[in-house]
């Protein structure tokens, strides 16, 4: 039996499971708090910082919190919407997002928070770093220029034998994702598939699968992302 | 080659937890750690290889390549620039015939440099094949690589003058020195080792000494200056058969070099705090992270804690007390500064790259091996055993009313005595210049507390070192008025943050690049008003980073346009905001030349 705790977020009550995560308990109050590094089903690592708030006026983020009785959540200061602003501008300056040649274009939830917060152009400098693109694995392509590293993939994704396939290598500016070629060798179109799909931007794509849904049809191409979580 | 792997592998029985002293291990016999090796190490620890590179490729004294027979580590930190390192570099480089970064074509010598390894109050410094050269000059250095060059052994590279007390003793032999130009009533008193443990067995139960250490308002030399005997209590509040206690002697606070000199002279005042806070917890496990720069006592302090289990205090039946167990050992890091934030610790003592973790839990919940697990200072533990052997009552007598006891202080800079100062809290920094020597006409600004703490001017030399006014994890950098505070300091700073962001968080990941960038920019002299107040405005959003680095990671910067806007505004003052330091000659270079190649 699970207990049900009274908290508020933005002044509204809210109701919801004890101990169950920030962004889902506010999920199911309408309240959509962006999300990055977090992805459904996988353990939390509060790394992409964008879904800070405020617990009782104290900045921490949604996705490694657990909501208790009385917790007083403030999701949308100025304070707190420039700097998720800025944490998404950040991640533009510091990669190469050349989005209208991007296989992710449309279904990108990166590109779709810079419209969701109409963010036309970084206000910090931008690095144009050198990067590559790996093509090496049979199936796989991993463009390090499109990467926001944030953990998604290493976290999700394990072979049949339970074992890693993604990690970072190196650390700061010069993190990065590596393949490991060993036990990646014969991943299973499905699983090919859902690294793609658990990527948040193309960082990780399916070899022959770029475009195939036709622009109109996409996931962000109408919809802000997190308006089917507020327009319920 | 093979044999090595497997013989290391072994000594900690296919542990993957234990990955870094086996990379440590193997770096030791091999040299580096080749792709070949990694791959061994993979096989036979059934990991994928990723994650080997993970961890490896985290820290920054593990090679993939040949680094060298003689692997030279020069101190980039500031006060090492003070001190002429740029000429010692000169003379590495020219006598060497490499660049720093490189390694000698016939593989003898190897240059690199390190953020501060913990020798500031005798700079320049250098760590040689894991030994300290302080006090460095460009003929020592000169002489260095003629000696190399001849194939002499690293002993007879250093000679013989080792340095006071226990750097003499026969297994550490280092050059380093103490420099203890004060010595207070709690750490550098008197001290008999195994006193503490003696009261503890025959008078003192767990709850006493978690009582009599909440009576003493000790709060942790670490930085945070959490109270220590709340952590404890909590800790053996909490779930769990098995606990761990961790001594913080990670050190990598640039100017901080205080732990250093405690665990040369007084180890058994660390280890039996250690024991202390197991017997209070109930843990039975203590582990010393202790930095890599610092692994040249490594050796020194295994043969401390072999006495100690000689005479008792360690090991089973301790002090003659049935269930008293406890035992310690020692984890070597590997070059991360971001390992000395208490998770970041464990996951690196786990084998892991050093993430700091998401908290809650905290590691007094869920720590090392998600076992309950207490996170202090070296100071913090021998402080913690005078207040058991002389009662929190003799230790509230001293301090102020927010910070009792003593503080340690690393001094360095520009000043006529640098080294270790134990004082009362509530000292100013008028007075620790006073002591140290330094002219406060000639001095520009006191950087208390490392980078991650303030850079203060003159107004501020009578504020009072105490929890309640200026608090600090211990040190104090002068900063002379000869010194260009922007190039010598505050880029050194940021270029520091940027080098050891563990690169999780975004913020801390990008602003730290962008800082170092601008910074570089008003020192080519290329800045505008608007990169100053950019430089203010962005700060911000380093507070919603993970970890303390990175909600520190700003702090040089605008504490120092904070107290020394004058020197900023002068710095920019002829560039309108119109100007761009766009080259077009210099941005077309690339392509003239392939242009004109054909
Ligand atoms: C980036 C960073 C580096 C740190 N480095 C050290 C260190 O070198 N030594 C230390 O004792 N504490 C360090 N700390 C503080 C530790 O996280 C922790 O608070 C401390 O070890 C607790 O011990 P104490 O309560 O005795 O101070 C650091 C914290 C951060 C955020
Ligand atoms: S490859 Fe994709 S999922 Fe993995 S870290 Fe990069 S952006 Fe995240
Ligand atoms: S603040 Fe910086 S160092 Fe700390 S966890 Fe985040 S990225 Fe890593
Ligand atoms: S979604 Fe919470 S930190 Fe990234
Ligand atoms: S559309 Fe954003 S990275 Fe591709």
């Amino acid at each position: 039996m699970s207990t049900f705790v009274k908290f508020i977020i933005d002044g509204k009550i809210c109701l919801s499971e004890e101990g169950k995560q920030l962004i889902e308990a506010a999920k199911e109050n309408d309240i959509y708090i962006p999300t990055l590094c977090n992805y459904p089903g996988i353990p939390p690592k509060g790394s992409c910082r964008i879904c800070t708030v405020l617990i009782n006026n104290r900045p921490a983020t949604a996705c490694t919190t657990k909501v208790t009785e009385n917790m007083d959540i403030k999701t949308s200061t100025p304070e707190l919407e420039d700097f998720r602003k800025a944490v998404i501008e950040l991640l533009f300056s510091e990669g190469n997002h050349f989005c209208p040649s991007c296989e992710r274009s449309g279904n990108c939830e990166l590109q779709a928070l810079a419209y969701r917060y109409k963010i036309a152009v970084s206000r910090f400098p931008y690095f144009f770093p050198e990067r590559s693109v790996e093509s090496w694995h049979p199936k796989l392509i991993k463009d390090h220029n499109r990467c926001i590293l944030c953990k998604r993939c290493i976290r999700g994704i394990k072979n049949n034998d339970g074992k890693t396939i993604f990690a970072y290598g190196r650390r700061g500016q010069y993190l990065e994702i590596n393949i490991d070629p060993e036990t990646s060798k014969n991943i299973s179109d499905e699983l090919a598939e859902q690294a793609m799909n658990i990527c948040p931007v193309g960082a990780i794509l399916v070899k022959e699968r770029g475009f195939i849904t036709p622009i109109g049809k996409r996931k962000y191409d109408y919809n802000i992302i997190g308006s089917e979580i507020e327009n319920q | 080659m093979g044999n090595t792997i497997n013989a290391v592998i072994k000594k900690y029985n296919g542990d993957e937890t234990r990955l870094m002293d086996i990379l440590l291990d193997i770096q030791t016999e091999l040299g580096y750690i080749s792709d070949w090796t990694i791959e061994q190490i993979s096989k036979a620890l059934d990991i994928p290889t990723v994650e080997i590179i993970q961890t490896l490729s985290f820290y920054h004294f593990f090679h993939r390549e040949p680094k060298g027979k003689y692997t030279i580590y020069l101190n980039d930190s500031v006060v090492s620039n003070f001190y002429g390192k740029e000429e010692v570099k000169k003379v590495f480089e020219e006598e060497a015939g490499i660049k720093f970064g490189q390694v000698t074509p016939d593989g003898l010598i190897g240059l690199f440099e390190t953020a501060c390894i913990g020798m500031s109050d005798q700079e320049p410094a250098a760590l040689i094949n894991e030994q300290p050269f302080p006090s460095l000059t460009p003929e020592k250095a000169r002489k260095i690589i003629k000696m190399m060059k001849e194939g002499k052994s690293i002993e007879d590279i250093k000679g013989n003058k080792y340095g006071e007390g226990n750097n003499s003793h026969y297994l550490m032999r280092s050059l380093v020195n103490n420099n203890i130009q004060e010595r207070g009533a709690v750490i550098f008193s008197d001290y008999t080792p195994g006193d503490a443990i003696k009261k503890v067995v025959k008078e003192l139960s767990s709850t006493d000494i978690i009582e009599e250490i909440k009576k003493s308002y000790l709060r942790g030399r670490g930085g945070a200056g959490f109270p220590t005997g709340l952590k404890w209590e909590i800790a053996r509040k909490a779930q769990g058969d098995i606990k761990y206690i961790f001594c913080n002697a990670d050190e990598g606070e640039p100017g901080t070099f205080k732990d250093r000199v405690i665990l040369t002279e007084l180890p058994k005042l660390v280890f039996e705090g250690m024991i202390i806070a197991g017997y209070a917890v109930g843990a039975k496990y203590g582990i010393l992270y202790l930095r890599n720069e610092y692994r040249y006592m490594r050796e020194y302090l295994e043969h401390v804690l072999q006495e100690m289990r000689d005479d008792g205090l360690l090991g089973k039946f301790i002090g003659g007390k049935k269930g008293f167990d406890f035992d310690i050992r020692i984890q070597c890091g590997a070059g991360a500064y971001v390992c000395g934030e208490e998770s970041a610790l464990i996951e690196s003592a786990e084998g892991k790259r050093g993430e700091p973790r998401d908290r809650p839990p905290f590691p007094v919940e869920s720590g090392y091996l998600n076992r309950p697990t207490v996170v202090n200072n070296v100071e913090t533990f021998c402080t913690a055993v005078k207040i058991i052997l002389n009662g929190a009552e003799w230790y509230n007598r001293m301090g102020t009313k927010e910070s009792r006891g003593t503080k340690v202080l690393s001094v360095s800079g520009d000043c006529e005595r640098p080294g270790i100062y134990e004082v009362e809290w509530g000292f100013s920094v008028n007075d620790i210049l006073r002591k140290a020597g330094a002219k406060t006409h000639e001095v520009l600004a006191v950087q208390v507390g490392g980078p991650s703490g303030s850079c203060i001017s003159e107004k501020e030399f009578n504020r009072i070192l105490a929890y309640e006014d200026l608090a600090t994890g211990g040190s104090l950098i002068i900063i002379g008025k000869k010194r260009n505070l922007i190039k010598d300091v505050v880029l050194n700073f940021q270029k520091f943050f940027m080098e050891e962001s563990c690169g999780s968080c975004v913020p801390c990941r990008v602003l730290t690049v962008i800082y170092k960038n601008i910074i570089e920019k008003i020192v080519r002299g290329e800045g505008r008003s608007s990169d100053i107040e950019n430089l203010q405005k962005w700060a911000v959003f380093m507070k919603n980073n993970r970890c303390g680095l990175g909600q520190t990671a700003t702090n040089p910067t605008i504490t120092a346009i904070k107290n020394f806007k004058f020197i900023f505004e002068e710095s920019v003052k002829n560039n309108s905001e119109n100007f761009y330091s766009f080259n077009e000659n210099e941005a077309v270079k690339e392509y003239v030349e392939i242009f004109n190649k054909k």
